[in-house]
Parts: C-alpha cells; structure tokens; sequence
C-alpha cells in the first residue's frame, strides 16, 4: 500500500486508565474481529498480562479504516519497559494519549507523553471512561492540555467501554497523524521493535518497514549484531498472523527469522537485505542493562535444575532477563538475575512460580554498582557478596523520579524522599490539586520499599515513575551479617554510611526474633569489614525434651519428632545454625524505624 | 517363644477429670465398674495366649485405679496374673487405710501416688482433688500397710508456681523420702479447657519455667537420686540395700521390648505390631459382652520405624545406648556436631556391645532436640 494510505500508530496511557479497552474495541469498530471472537484484552496473550491487568509484550494489528491501513502497536505500559515503549514509539508516526475522566494525568501519563514528544510523534489526546459517574472530563482534558500545550477543546471525549467516540478516535488518527515517509525504492531498513519465540519456529521480529521492501525467502541481516538469517516468512497480524509476500516501506507486521536464541536478535537493531544493504542502521540502537538484581534459590535444593531449565525457557521470550549461576553457602545452588526494574523481577518471579511450580527464595534486590579498586581496576558489581574489599570508588545509579500527589501529601512525599537520600529537583502544579515533585534518588534506595511506603504515605494517591539518569558516586559501605560468627553471603547489603548503623542495628534484632533458640548461644553480628557495629545474642535453649513418654504415647509422640525433623529441613544450615528461610527476607522487611 | 512379660491395665474412672488431663477418663460411672472388670478379664483371657505364664510386670494404670469399687478393685488386682512387680497407680485422697491394705493383701509391689504439688494454691489450679495433707496423710497410710516402693509424681511448671514453690514442693516431697519420684513438666494441650483458661499466663511464665526442669533434677540429684530416665527417678541401689528401684515396667518401654494393654484405650506392641483399643467405653463394653475383642486401630510398625522408636526411648535413659543395631537410622555427621556440642558421649569402643551413645547431663536436657538431629 502507498505510504500516504497507512498510519501507524501506538496508545499510550497510565497503568489501568483504559489502554487495552481501547484497544480491542479499534479491533472491533474496523470488523478485524467479529463480536464473538472478542475477547476481553485481545492483545495480551499471556494469562498473566491478562490477570495482572498489564501488557508485557508490545505487538501489532492492523486494522482498516476508511481505505486506510492502520497499524495499531501496542506498549508495555511500566516503567521497567521504558526501553521497549520507546522502540515501539519510534516505530509509530503518532500516539493516542488516553487518560482517565476520573483519575486525571498520573506519572506514566506523563513519563510516556514525555517519552513520545521526544520520538518526535503527534499526540492524539483522548479522555476515556467519560461514563464514570465521578467522570471530570473538563478537569482531565485541562491536566492534558497543561502536560502537553494545545487547547482542552481538540482533546477528544470517548468511553471505550460502552464504544462512544471511537470512530471519531479512528477518523483523527487518519486525520492528524502524519502517514509515513520512508525511502520507497531505497535499500530496504527496518526497525525491530518487539520480538517473541515460538518453539517451532524460533525467534519471531515484529518490525516497522522505514525503508524499501523486505521479500519472503530473502537473506537478512541485523546491522548492529551482525547476526544473519532469512527472512522464513513475512507478515502481519490482523489480529491472528497473516503471511503476505512482502514488507514494503511505511509498514508493520512480523517477520519469522528461524533463529533459536533470542539473545541473537535485539529489540531496537537494524534489519537490512543482505542482497542490497544499507550503508546506515536507524538511530537509537542501544544495549539495555538491568539494573536490578537478586539472587533466586529454589526452596528445595532438589530443584535446582528445573529452576535452570526455567530460567532457560522464559530467557527465550525475555531477552532483557539475564542470570548466571550463584553459590550461597547459606542458600545453596541458585542463580543471581538481573532485571531491567523492580515490576520486571516481579514478573519473572511470579511466572517462575506459576508457569513453572518453583518454591523460590527471592534475596533483597540490590543494584549494579561500578566499582574501582584501590589498584584502579574497573569492575562491575551485581551481588553485594562480590564487593572487593579494596575499594577507592563506588558508584551507583541514579533515577530522575516523578511523583504525582494530591497537594495534600507534597510534605510527606518530601519527607521520604529526603530519607532515600532524595535530592529535590522542581515540583509543578498539574491543576490545583495536584503537583508533580521531581527528584534524584539512588536506585538502590528505591528497589526495597519504596514504593509501598510511598503508597501508605499518601494512602495509595501518589503515581510514580522513573527513568535512569547515570552513574554517581556514593558514600557506600558493605554490611556484612555474622551468624555463630560466620559471615552470611546472602545478608550482605551495600549501603549508605548514615544508614550503617540504623541498618545493622534492626537487621540484627530482626535476626534474633526470626532465628530460633538453638542447643548452643548464637551470636548475631552486623559488621562493616572487621568492625562490629551491632550485636545480639539468641540464647541456647535450657530445655527441649518431651514430659513423658509410656506404652501408650509412643506413636505419637515419635509423629511429633519426624514432624520437627521435618520443620528442620525447611530451615537453611548457616555453619552449626539451622537458619529459617524467612530469617533471609528479614533485610526485605526492615524500614528506616526497623519495624 | 516364652510370651510378653509386661501386662498394662487400665482403669479409667475418676472422680472428676482434672483440666489438664488428656488420658482416657471416665467421670463417676460407679454403676460400670462391675461390668468393665468383667470386661477387663474377659479380653486379658483373649490375650493370655501372647502373655508368658509367669510375668514379670504389671501396671495398673488410669483414671484413678483407686478410685474404682473396692470389690471390683479386689476382683481385679486377684484375676491378675502373678508377676515380680505389680504398681497401681493412686490419687491422694481415694488411699485410705483400707485401700492400702487391700493393694498390699493383693499383691501390689509398688504404688505410684499422684501428688503433684503440695501448694494448696497450685493444686486448685490443676483442680486436683486433694489438698497437701491427703498427699502426706496417704503416703504413710501405705507405709503402714507395708509399701515399701513408693513413687511420687510432681508437676512443675503449672501457671503462678515460682521458683520459691517449687523449692518448696521439692522439700516436702524429699521430706517423705519416697524410694521413687516422676516429675513432669505441665504440658498444656491446645484444645484443653486448661490451656484455654491459662495459656496466656504459661506463655507469659515460659521464659521463667524453662529453668525449672534444670532445678528439679539437680535438687533430686542432690539429694541422691538417681535421675535413670528423662523425668524419673530413684534411690540408687547403694541407699536401697542393693534394690534396683527404677520401674521395671516401665523400663520394658523405654528399652524397646513387648508389652500388652487392656482396657479402654490401652496400647499393645507385640512383634512389630502395635494396636490401641477403642477409648469408648460403651463400644468397649459391648464388644467384650460379646465376647469378642474390642475394636482396634491397627500400627505395623516396620524396621526402621522400631529402630527410631528405640532411639528416642534409648536416650531417655541414663544407660548407654548401643548403636550397633540403630546405625541405619542416625545420621553420622549429626553425631559429630551433637559431641563437638558436648550433648553426647560416645563410648563402649572395645566393649563387647560395640559403639554406645550416652547423653550429657546438658543433652539430656535438650534430649528430644539431640533425637531430632540424630535421626537420620
């Protein structure tokens, strides 16, 4: 199809304001999909997008409208995919930015209308659940106009519920966003937005055509990693897969590469003809690096090859998750992960857990730090066992974090951020009642409890969102925690050096309440290198023997010892101490008053 | 095969039932003690056939022996086949001087007396019937009628005993100067109207009461007994003219050997079998009416399981344990950490029984924790 007949496409919205309604009803509106066919969220395949309310995968539909090609991408709506939802902006023309009638603009509005402008993309406004009997249309569409210029009057009025002003929606995107305008007869590029793995036929791109077009059959090649394959099909979904002959400039669809390891093809490269290349790959190509990691140990050591086979498998569908084996010598055989944030590790946990039947140990997630040693080597550091002793610099990353609050809560907002080492950057006015604070947080200070603090502070009213704004260099300690004097790997934590203390204290009293009295005195200690700076003592046990035991109680109670015995060997051995699992979570639970 | 040496016989009436009690009881019923002896009798002629002829204990246990009709009593305690030690078990204020006669006139070697405390205070707590100077007045109503092998049962712990009290239950007990004492810790089973009416107040003591078993056996130790098994004790045979006083009944027990039960809720164990009765009295009744044996809950208990029970029962007891046969089920790194940790001693190398095991006086404190982490 010509390029001035297509638009592409992509709806952007804050978590729960109506993306995918959005969605599905487009798919119905244009007859892609018959009524019966409809399912609720057509567009997240996988149960757990559905059950979670969140799509993790962006991927494309095209509709028609009016003698149009419309091609629909959709975004993964959180912040942990910021990456992903920029290579699916890039690959649109314009953006449908739909905001809550009641809710108003909340931090992902604004974080991914941000994100949009600077991918140079039309904004499309659009206020949806105007059918909410707390609906404030006006209100919202003024908080729209505010965050991106323009007049409250364009912005658009729909229920995607009930399918009112739909069609309007489809007639704008024809009408205001522009049509694409690639090089038709060029050598052909293509942008890799998305990608998935299907088991029979390896790794399969979702693309956006820029340059050109892409034939069946031909050899391709990924311009930044060179990896090289033929294109076994080409396609779109309209919404289920359709293979067509070609992918001409200005279009989207998917395109089968036959490839066996996802790792082999990265969202954001370049695909060209290996016939006819092209001298330049698109721009904005970049490596994503997690940021976040923790080490997963399976409950039961037994299970430590299906969590590697696992791990295995969803790898295959999740190029941004990275893991490496890890031994702890309290926890045993595992694996150290990292992820791109916080929603990320949730996620993969959660699907290691259902998809997969594993009893996880999740340690507390700690972040990448960029270390250099007293004898100036470089190192990166993912896991706080592995910080050398030697240190002349750490750095850490930083976050620019926007938080959206009711006025009402800008002071206890404030309050936390300046405990998470905050540095407050401006606060805006988004309406009268609402004001958007922006600050720089270490990450590290955000991936423990953040969030829920901020939530309970501000009883639930506060939106958050972040981006990553680089490397600083920070006043950072090692804590170690030795139990019966043994230091415990997995209780490590890198932290602040005014918090050191606070910290060490709590997690030792916190130890002492989850570890059980033993036959022998256990000392707890926190210390930073050699030097202790907390200690508790979990006293021995004076008497473990049962009253008594004649003819007629023998049975049971022999039942009574096999049922501690086996209480014991859910318990971790650190050295001569039998260490309950949920002693290792206590470093997830501690805040700033050690409750 | 020469037959089970070891008769237990249970006689479950009370007068009432004490809150912390969970044995089979039955409450008052004075109209069923006629038909349970006959019961009784009726299934130990089913059972005579595992009995040896000439047996080397029997228990009579309860409920409250003693408070079961005389007549009935005495119908029993003759029916009974003979045995080396006969011990009948008895509340304070049912022994009077007529009732120690009758045990003694038929045969009773020993009698175990359920003091508990002698705190007036304490005793209404456990709801016991009899005050401090039933307890006193009944030990020497046996003395008089020529028991010579007494056994005392105290029960430390109980909600609002200090220190003090026990110190003071101890003395009055050693002032009796019984040839056997059994000291239980009050065990509160969930579920029971007393934990229900004191729980709180144990949880709030438990930090206190845990010194509390450490300060019985050295008080008894002190005062010569022998501590011979977790919560018993005895005068040792150099203060009883060369008598071995421990329980030989339950002593069988404790060393793993075969022992028959009648009675409602009685427990047999004979040849890696083990079978509980029906604990309903009607049921009971009924069936023996018939002639038939009462219903049973059925336990076959397999090697390693006989290895394990013999294990926990063995480390009660201050006696070497010998290994050679349980070897299979102790965890051999478990009993290295368990010696480097002083909890156990290993010893009888060059002997001709091969390796033992023996706890500390410390591992027999934390005895059940060691069984735990010895089993493999």
């Amino acid at each position: 199809m010509s390029q001035d007949r297509i638009r592409n496409f992509s709806i952007i919205a804050h978590i729960d304001h109506g993306k995918s309604t959005l969605a599905d009803r487009i798919l119905e509106v244009t007859d892609t999909v018959s009524g019966r066919e409809m399912r609720e969220q057509l567009l997240d395949s996988m149960d757990l997008e559905r059950e979670r309310g969140i799509t993790i995968k962006a991927q494309a539909v095209r509709v028609l409208w009016k003698g149009h090609q419309l091609n629909l991408i959709d975004t993964p709506g959180h912040v942990d995919f910021t990456y992903e939802v920029s290579r699916s902006l890039q690959a649109c023309e314009g953006a449908v930015l739909v905001v809550d009638a009641a809710q108003g603009v909340e931090a992902q509005t604004v974080a991914n209308a941000y994100l949009a402008i600077e991918n140079n993309l039309e904004l499309l406004a659009v206020v949806n659940k105007i059918d909410l009997p707390a609906a404030d249309p006006d209100g919202a569409a003024a908080e729209i106009a505010e965050l991106i210029g323009g007049a409250a009057n364009d912005v658009l009025r729909i229920s995607a519920k009930t399918g009112q002003g739909i069609e309007a929606v489809l007639d704008a995107v024809i009408a205001r966003i522009p049509a694409p305008s690639g090089a038709a007869a060029a050598s052909p590029r293509a942008l890799i937005f998305d990608s998935s793995y299907d088991q029979y036929r390896g790794v399969v791109a979702f693309v956006r055509a820029v340059d050109g077009t892409f034939r069946t059959g031909e050899g391709v090649q990924a311009m930044a990693q060179g990896t090289r394959f033929e294109a076994e099909e080409l396609g779109f979904f309209s919404p289920t897969m359709r293979a067509s002959q070609t992918l001409e400039a200005g279009e989207v669809g998917y395109l089968i590469t036959g490839l066996k390891d996802v790792s082999r093809l990265r969202v954001g490269d370049t695909l060209t003809s290996r016939e006819n290349p092209a001298g330049e790959p698109l721009p904005g190509y970049k490596d994503v690096k997690p940021m976040v990691f923790s080490g997963l140990f399976p409950t039961d050591s037994d299970e430590y090859p299906n969590l590697r086979d696992a791990l295995e498998k969803l790898k295959l569908n999740d190029g941004a998750l990275i893991y490496e084996p890890e031994t702890s010598q309290a926890l045993g055989f595992g694996f150290r992960c990292g992820f791109l944030g916080l929603l990320h590790m949730e996620i993969v946990r959660e699907r290691l857990e259902r998809e997969f039947d594993l009893d996880l140990l999740v340690t507390a997630p700690n972040v990448a730090y960029q270390v250099v040693t007293l004898a100036g080597a470089e190192i990166e550091v993912h896991n706080p066992a592995d910080m050398p002793p030697d240190i002349e610099r750490v750095e850490e990353p930083y976050i620019r974090a926007s938080i959206i609050v009711p006025k009402e809560y800008v002071g206890p907002v404030m309050e936390l951020a300046t405990d998470r080492r905050g540095r407050f950057d401006h606060m805006e006015y988004l309406s009268e009642e609402r004001a958007v604070l922006i600050y720089e947080l270490p990450l590290a200070e955000v991936v423990v409890d953040f969030y829920d603090q901020l939530k309970s502070r501000t009883r639930g009213y506060a939106s958050f969102d972040y981006d990553i704004v680089g490397f600083r260099e920070g006043n950072l300690v090692k804590l170690d925690v030795l139990i019966a004097g043994e230091p415990v790997d997995a209780l490590s934590l890198i932290i602040h050096r005014d918090s050191a203390y606070g910290r060490g204290r709590a997690l030792v009293d916190r130890l002492r309440q989850e570890i059980p009295r033993q036959m022998f005195d256990v000392p707890v200690q926190a210390a930073i290198g050699s030097r202790v700076i907390a200690r508790e003592t979990i006293k021995a046990k004076r008497k473990d023997v049962l009253a008594k035991c004649y003819g007629g109680d023998i049975t049971r109670k022999r039942k009574l010892l096999e049922q501690q015995k086996k209480g014991k060997k859910r318990m971790k051995q650190v050295g001569a101490v039998e260490v309950p699992q949920e002693a290792f979570l206590a470093v997830l639970n501690l805040n700033d008053n050690g409750r | 095969m020469s037959g089970v040496s070891h008769l237990y016989v249970h006689l479950p009436f009370c007068a009432q039932r004490c809150g912390y009690c969970d044995f089979v009881t039955v409450v008052g019923r004075r109209g069923e003690h006629g038909p349970y002896v006959q019961a009784l009798l009726a299934e130990l002629e089913l059972e005579r056939p595992l009995l040896a002829p000439r047996l080397e204990t029997v228990f009579v246990g309860g409920g409250t022996p003693t408070f079961t009709d005389e007549r009935e009593l005495r119908t029993l305690l003759t029916a009974l086949p003979p045995a080396t030690e006969v011990t009948v078990e008895a509340n304070p204020e049912t022994v009077t001087t007529e009732v120690a006669t009758l045990l003694l006139d038929c045969g009773v070697t020993r009698v175990s007396l359920g003091a508990q405390t002698f705190d007036p205070q304490l005793l209404s707590v456990l709801e016991r019937v009899a005050g401090p100077d039933d307890v006193r007045r009944s030990f020497y109503h046996l003395r008089d009628a020529g028991c010579d092998n007494i056994s005392l049962d105290l029960i430390y712990g109980i909600p609002g005993q200090s220190p003090a009290a026990l110190d003071a239950d101890i003395d009055e007990a050693l002032a009796l100067d019984p040839e056997h004492l059994s000291c239980y810790e009050l065990e509160a089973k969930p579920g029971t109207r007393f934990t229900h009416r004191h729980g709180e107040e144990l949880a709030r003591q438990a930090d206190a009461l845990e010194g509390y078993f450490e300060r019985v056996v050295e008080r008894l130790a002190g005062a010569g007994y022998r501590w011979y098994e977790t919560a018993n004790f005895c005068r040792p045979p150099e203060a009883a003219g060369g008598l071995d006083l421990r329980s030989r009944h339950n002593l069988a027990y404790w060393l793993g050997r075969d022992y028959v039960g009648i009675g409602v809720g009685a427990v047999s164990t004979v040849a890696g079998r083990r079978w509980r009765n029906t604990p309903r009295l009607p049921v009971y009744l009924s069936a023996l009416g018939r002639g038939e044996p009462p219903p049973r809950e059925l336990e076959a208990l397999l090697e390693d399981v006989q290895q394990r029970e013999r294990l926990m029962l063995g480390l009660r007891l201050d006696e070497p344990l010998v290994l050679a046969d349980l070897a299979p089920v102790v965890n051999a790194d478990a009993l290295a950490r368990m010696e480097r940790l002083e909890l156990v001693a290993r010893g009888g190398g060059e002997a001709e029984s091969g390796e033992t095991l023996t706890l500390t006086p410390r591992g027999r404190l934390l005895g059940g924790g060691v069984t735990v982490e010895l089993l493999a």
